[in-house]
């Protein structure tokens, strides 16, 4: 025991200041809290610019002039490569003579010159623009407004329904509850991505069959996780209380046991919006998301799959605003859920 | 045990139905297929023969019994495109996606259990960093960009592995990183946390105050119990990998289903689709359901729960 005691007031004399800043900083990085800054300051920037795209976008997001098609972002600048003057330019690293002279007056034949085959980025551009010439940044915060609002929709709608359903099914049990639960294992079961093409084939892509699909596979998050709640909740001796004291039973629902799972559906909530993007990124991409010319962060991303080598950024730069948004939802989420409801914590 | 699988195999039953219900009703809803199949110079006649002879005469319920009837012997029609049986092109194009599943499985497996365990095993340190980076980039990255970065460094910039296309072994790597990605992150943190659990109880801290090696400790008792989580949930994964493909497919022009249901949605080839959407859900309910039993059948907490 003596031997423990001594440890512990000697410790920390033996830490040099070094060492104290190393274990403080682990401590940060241990509870999240850089991170977590980072995430919320994300989710600011995301939702502000979607909120005020058309105020602040430098663009059209539409609109491109082909005469600034494929430009770098603004910190590329131009790229050069040797060629060698020949009569008639045949493969890359030739150039025929009439072309170089346009370039440089006094070029005769076998001479190597430098010619410039990307032209470096514009300040008017920061992240340059893609194949029909449109500004990259413009189309970034209008896929930003598409995604905030399909979220907001989705959410809404698939989370009024499955939170009703939850509700009905936690509190009433027997065969509302059980008809419910299997319609939720039957929803959990079908290929979304699938069902979704069908839709699209068969009804064209629209925004709204978007919010419906992704509405027919949100819902059933909501169910569950509320139903679940609602059967812990419905036990407790408040819910009884009402009972006798004459509540009906719409009071008993919306007065006293929604308020208990309130914590449970903003968790859940949060991190169904990552999941919506996702789905939403992953549809559009395929081409079966909000249609062009909407700025979509999908589709975006599939535009430049054809000139990743002349233009890397045109499916870049989306791809990096989708990572962001769903990294900094997925970490906020974690710590809404350890914050709001430590019980959820279980589930991972 | 009985119920259990009876419960299962009806869930699943009702799936394959609803799935059906929508094909079937999108299929009708989505125009009249006398139009696409007849030209201009048809006559009335043909257009009557041509409702009789697609069952169109028929109250609808009783064409959904004929499509269902259709659908169990995967004969879903010709392609609009290429006139041929949908269900031949399908299962020639099988192949090519279960070998591109079975790879994403494999890294998965290779990747995220080693990473799993050596995060738990050194917690905090470098290795568990790793890890967590990774499980949150696995959760967060979408498959399809994921799968053009890699594309562009790999193929295009560095020239190591083909841009595209089922050839050699080396075009393999970018497509099963792609599919698997996700699966590997998640295997990972399924190891991790169920490694930790099981390191935590009475049984390890007894092997280690009996003075067993901590490699022993590692592999030969933890490991064997915590294996369990993460195993259930690969089993289930194996069809998710199969049917996920379709990403993967369609930035790699990998020539298999997945590409398939791409190329028939910008051709706008229904009876392809239906075909594949009905053909995957079928393999997708039929190794859940396969692993679900399985598992039942191995451990009993699952059957009871």
């Amino acid at each position: 025991m003596t031997n423990i005691a001594e440890n512990t007031v000697l410790a920390p004399q033996r830490i040099s200041a070094i060492a104290h800043a190393a274990r403080v900083l682990k401590g940060f990085l241990r509870r999240r809290n850089i991170m977590l800054v980072f995430s919320v300051f994300i989710l600011l920037v995301i939702t502000g610019t979607g909120i005020l795209a058309p105020w602040i976008s430098p663009y059209d997001p539409t609109m491109g002039s082909l005469k600034d098609q494929k430009l770098p972002p603004a910190w590329i600048g131009e790229r050069t490569t040797t060629k060698i003057v020949v009569d008639f330019g045949q493969s890359p690293d030739q150039i025929s003579i009439s072309k170089a002279q346009r370039l440089k007056a006094d070029v005769a034949l076998g001479d190597q010159i430098e010619v410039v085959i990307r032209g470096a980025g514009r300040t008017e551009f920061l992240l340059g623009t893609d194949h029909l010439g449109r500004d990259m940044l413009s189309r970034i915060i209008h896929g930003a407004r598409i995604s905030l609002i399909l979220a907001g929709i989705t959410l809404g709608v698939g989370g009024f329904i499955g939170t009703s359903l939850g509700l009905a099914a936690g509190y009433f049990g027997g065969w509302v509850d059980e008809l419910v639960m299997r319609v939720v294992d039957i929803f959990l079961a079908l290929p979304l991505i699938l069902v979704a093409l069908v839709l699209v084939v068969a009804l064209g892509a629209s925004f709204s069959l978007i919010v419906f699909v992704l509405v027919l596979f949100i819902w059933v998050r909501f169910a569950r996780q509320v139903r679940g709640e609602v059967l812990m909740i419905k036990t407790m001796d408040y819910v009884a209380l009402a009972k006798i004291s004459g509540a009906s039973t719409p009071r008993i629902l919306f007065i006293h046991l929604l308020p208990g799972v309130i914590n449970t559906l903003i968790v859940v909530a949060t991190l169904q919006v990552s999941i919506v993007i996702l789905a939403e990124s992953t549809l559009s991409f395929l081409g079966a998301g909000v249609p062009p010319p909407t700025p979509a962060w999908g589709s975006m991303v599939a535009n430049g799959r054809d000139v990743l080598k002349d233009a890397w950024w045109i499916s870049t730069m989306p791809g990096v605003a989708i990572l962001l948004t769903v990294m900094s939802l997925n970490l906020f989420g974690d710590w809404l859920r350890d914050t709001l409801d430590p019980r959820l914590r279980q589930q991972e | 045990m009985q119920r259990f699988i009876v419960r299962r195999l009806l869930i699943t039953v009702l799936t394959i139905l609803v799935v059906s219900l929508i094909v079937f009703v999108m299929a009708r809803v989505s125009g009249d297929p006398r139009t696409l199949l007849l030209d201009d110079y048809a006559s009335q006649e043909d257009y009557d023969d041509l409702t009789v002879s697609l069952g169109l005469d028929k109250p609808l319920f009783t064409q959904y019994g004929i499509f269902l009837r259709r659908a169990i012997v995967l004969d879903f029609g010709d392609s609009v495109v290429d006139e041929q049986p949908v269900s031949d092109t399908i299962l020639e194009r099988f192949p090519a996606t279960l070998q591109l599943g079975l790879a994403a499985f494999i890294f998965s497996m290779v990747l995220g259990i080693p990473l799993g365990i050596l995060s738990s095993v050194k917690r905090d340190s470098l290795w568990d960093h790793v890890g967590k980076v990774m499980a949150l980039l696995g959760q967060s990255m979408p498959p399809f960009w994921l799968g053009i970065m890699l594309m562009f460094f790999f193929a295009v910039t560095l020239g190591w592995v083909p841009p595209s296309g089922r050839f050699e072994w080396s075009s393999f790597i970018l497509p099963a990183i792609t599919l698997g990605w996700f699966t590997t992150a998640a295997n990972m943190r399924l190891v991790r946390s169920a490694m930790l659990t099981t390191l935590d109880s009475e049984y390890i801290k007894l092997a280690r105050a009996k003075g067993v090696s901590e490699t022993a400790i590692i592999w030969k008792h933890a490991l064997k119990n915590a294996v369990i989580p993460p195993l259930t949930f690969m089993g289930v994964t194996l069809g998710t990998l199969v049917t996920g493909s379709i990403v993967a497919e369609a930035v790699f022009a990998w020539p298999g289903i997945g590409l398939l249901a791409f190329d028939a949605l910008r051709q706008s080839d229904y009876a392809m689709l239906q075909g594949i959407v009905i053909f995957f859900t079928l393999v997708y309910l039929g190794t859940s359901l396969a692993v679900d039993i399985l598992y039942a059948y191995l451990d009993p907490r699952i059957r009871f729960a």
